[in-house]
């Protein structure tokens, strides 16, 4: 098999076996550099970096990037699609099956479940989020000066921003976003 | 055709404006597939986001396929994953091409922190609304701080306590029927 077949292969087996956020693809992405050194532990580590630092889902990110290091943009875009394939026909099974029971007490049961759980986990998933961004526990740790432990710039900068967004509740979140941007950018943050 | 393109241009959007995983997409979804399109409610983009924890993918791609499916069928479905992944495909070419060493930048760090800050901001309001809507009454509590505290302080697989949580919905839905019919 050609390697750029393998390699479609390869991510297509990703999207199939990674079950839930990007960051499960990771163990499948560094198992493609130790079967077949597609790539040096060392560049997934960048292409991770540059994943999560740039915008979209990082699992798509990350399989653009690997396929383009390996093949240019044709590489980058048969493997974002092979990662997506499974996905796909997953999910339209998925949603043909659920279309069906919609209304059955059943399906309807596991759901009333699903619900409140889902919140509690985007909070859990969030909550890192925050501690990280709006605290500094390392720098808070090694003075043992409590002062040190909030992150007054971002601090600052939420509250204003949740008064801001509180106030004209219907602005497009990409507003309150750029604005962050900009404000990290000019305030040195 | 019209809805095809306004399911791309959405879609496209949210994956431009999307920074981490996602979860992170929340806000924008709220705002273009809720307010903005009505394509599903937010009852369903829960149920969307449980099932896309216990199905392969990722889950920004599993909501997206969702949505297109439950809009326009097969097609509708591949088109607003395309419309999700479009954005990284170009972007991350573009800076694996040229600037490598991208994430080091100081002013890409500088944004990235204040677009972190943002990602508080925005979520703080998206999680608000699901538990207004999401947990009403004593029981949905019990299950919503059970999922906190398991996801946030265990190591427990997310796919786990999605299914263990099914099941409690399940079976706390029959029992409750039958107390109800007793009655």
């Amino acid at each position: 098999m050609s390697t750029f077949l393998l390699m479609c292969f390869e991510f297509f087996k990703t999207g199939l076996f990674a079950i839930g956020g990007g960051l499960a693809s990771i163990p499948f992405l560094k198992e493609m550099s130790v079967k077949y050194g597609w790539f040096t532990i060392e560049q997934l580590t960048t292409m991770i970096a540059v994943s999560e630092s740039t915008p979209g889902p990082i699992g798509i990110n990350m399989a653009t990037y690997v396929g383009y290091h390996m093949f240019g943009i044709a590489g980058g875009i048969c493997a974002t699609l092979s990662l997506v394939a499974p996905s796909i026909i997953v999910i339209c099974i998925v949603a043909k099956v659920l279309e069906k029971f919609r209304n059955s007490p059943v399906v309807n049961g596991v759901f009333s479940g699903f619900r409140p759980a889902v919140v509690g986990f985007i909070l859990a998933a969030v909550a890192s989020i925050y501690l990280n961004s709006l605290l500094r526990i390392p720098a808070w740790q090694a003075s043992g000066n409590l002062t040190d432990l909030f992150n007054w710039k971002a601090i600052i900068l939420f509250a204003a921003l949740l008064a801001f967004y509180e106030y004209k509740p219907k602005i497009h979140p990409i507003v309150i976003i750029c604005l962050a941007a900009a404000a990290g950018i000019i305030l040195g943050f | 055709m019209k809805v095809l393109l306004d399911l791309y241009i959405s879609w496209f959007k949210m994956g431009l404006f999307t920074f981490g995983g996602g979860y992170a997409m929340l806000p924008m979804i709220q705002k273009e597939v809720i307010e903005k399109h009505h394509w599903a409610t937010e009852d369903e983009i829960m149920d969307y986001y449980a099932l896309g924890q216990v199905t392969p993918g990722i889950i920004a791609v599993n909501t997206a396929t969702f949505v297109g499916y439950k809009i326009k069928g097969v097609i509708g479905g591949i088109i607003a994953t395309l419309g999700v992944v479009s954005p990284s495909v170009v972007i991350i070419s573009l800076i694996a091409g040229l600037i490598s060493n991208f994430s080091e930048l100081e002013i890409v760090q500088h944004a990235l922190k204040g677009i972190q800050v943002a990602v508080c901001v925005l979520m703080f309001t998206a999680i608000r609304g699901l538990y207004k809507k999401g947990v009403k009454g004593t029981i949905p509590f019990i299950i919503f701080a059970a999922a906190f505290l398991l996801s946030y302080f265990t190591s427990i697989s997310t796919v786990i306590l999605v299914i263990i949580a099914g099941v409690a919905g399940y079976v706390i839905s029959v029992s409750g029927k039958k107390g109800g019919e007793a009655k």
